[in-house]
């Protein structure tokens, strides 16, 4: 791992993964109007996953286009973090998961705005406005099922509880990165602790703390994902709407 | 005959047809090769995911061509990103009779979460509430007017 080809790749490939998650809440969410949020979010995802798999395709040099790299590598060749690939569970984890990623996401685009290289300082500076709208969206719930009914306040103690240990992946050190991952973590911390106090949710422990994802070793949920994600474009080549 | 800027200035947003490209703020230049008369114009999305753009270029492409510009070339960037602080005051005002509320200008500085008053687009009350923090396209939050009590989109300030 290094460089700004690493780079782009992997936060490309977290926007990707997150959007073909949030993607399978179309038609299932808890409401209509979350539906619509939820699919909101997945586009958004999606746009940046467009911008940073083009220009990792491009740094890369090798002929590699957004399509041919989200369609045709397989899960060891993927770099996204685990947390985004984890199955939706029930709605409190995917606002959980969401938060937090959103959490890490925000400060991420916000540094990479200022960085050195022009492509992901302009991708940074667009991004960061849509994150703000999906940590603004993922703390509401977090507070609204937190801080709402005993049964509510179980799930998303236990949604909480069960996607903790990926977020650490988030902030490891990333060698020849644009952006040091490190110094995100108090950032995340200022944004989540409030809110989990507000919703009357413990802060879980550090323990566990699972990675992999930045070198390929994923979780075997990838796999299922990618095969639903990438079947169209597999067995169709090329294939245009 | 109609300039190059005119053209592409003229071309309706796909997804809000009252206001054009030009008053929507995502149109940045129409530049004219001094040699080969090359038309290219120059744009910026709403968001990074909208799905319109494609369509939007390609709108740009017939609005030159029938201009007498076939060979346009149409480039998409990025920075500096877009705001809503961009549309113009008569696409304010077109948004606003078609019954979608305008965003409020945008704050400098860090952003805080939270809601300020939108007026209703249909009656001019300040006391709405919003219904879902998405609406129906990327650009846009679903509102409700507690005094008229009907609903209506407004375009998130971004």
């Amino acid at each position: 791992m290094n460089g700004p080809f690493d780079f782009a790749l992997a936060l490309g490939d977290d926007a990707l993964i997150a959007a073909q998650r949030l993607g399978e809440w179309t038609t299932r969410a808890p409401e209509m109007e979350e539906d619509v949020a939820l699919a909101n979010v997945a586009l958004d995802q999606l746009g940046a996953a467009r911008l940073l798999l083009t220009y990792a395709g491009e740094l890369e040099a090798a002929g590699r286009d957004e399509d041919a790299l989200a369609y045709l590598r397989d899960d060891r060749e993927f770099r996204n973090c685990l947390l985004v690939e984890l199955p939706n569970g029930d709605f409190a984890v995917t606002v959980a998961k969401l938060f937090f990623l959103s959490a890490y996401q925000l400060p991420l685009y916000a540094a990479l705005a200022g960085c050195a290289d022009e492509r992901l300082a302009a991708i940074g500076a667009k991004a960061r406005k849509e994150s703000t709208y999906h940590l603004d969206h993922a703390s509401l719930w977090v507070r609204r099922l937190g801080d709402g009914t005993a049964e509510s306040h179980r799930r998303m103690q236990a949604a909480v509880d069960q996607v903790w240990p990926y977020v650490h992946e988030l902030f490891a050190p990333f060698p020849g990165a644009p952006v040091d991952p490190t110094t995100l973590r108090a950032a995340f911390d200022a944004a989540v602790d409030p809110v989990l106090a507000e919703a009357t949710l413990a802060r879980p422990a550090d323990g566990w703390a699972p990675a992999g994802g930045r070198d390929g070793l994923h979780t075997e949920h990838l796999s299922y994902l990618l095969t639903e994600m990438q079947v169209l474009h597999r067995a169709h080549p090329g294939a245009k709407w | 005959m109609v300039s190059p800027r005119e053209a592409v200035a003229s071309v309706p947003d796909p997804e809000i047809r009252v206001i054009t490209i030009d008053e929507l703020g995502i149109l940045r230049a129409v530049d004219e090769h001094p040699a080969t008369g090359r038309v290219t114009v120059t744009i910026t999305p709403t968001y990074t995911g909208c799905p319109a753009m494609d369509m939007i270029r390609a709108d740009i492409r017939r609005a030159l061509a029938a201009a007498g510009h076939p060979d346009a070339e149409v480039r998409t960037v990025y920075s500096p990103a877009w705001s809503t602080d961009w549309i113009s005051e008569s696409g304010r005002a077109k948004l606003a009779a078609a019954g979608i509320a305008p965003p409020a200008p945008v704050r400098s500085g860090p952003v805080v979460p939270l809601t300020l008053a939108v007026r209703c687009p249909r009656c001019g009350s300040p006391e709405t509430e919003q219904i879902s923090r998405f609406g129906s396209t990327a650009c846009k939050a679903l509102w409700r007017c507690r005094s008229c009590s009907e609903p209506f989109d407004h375009l998130k300030a971004l």
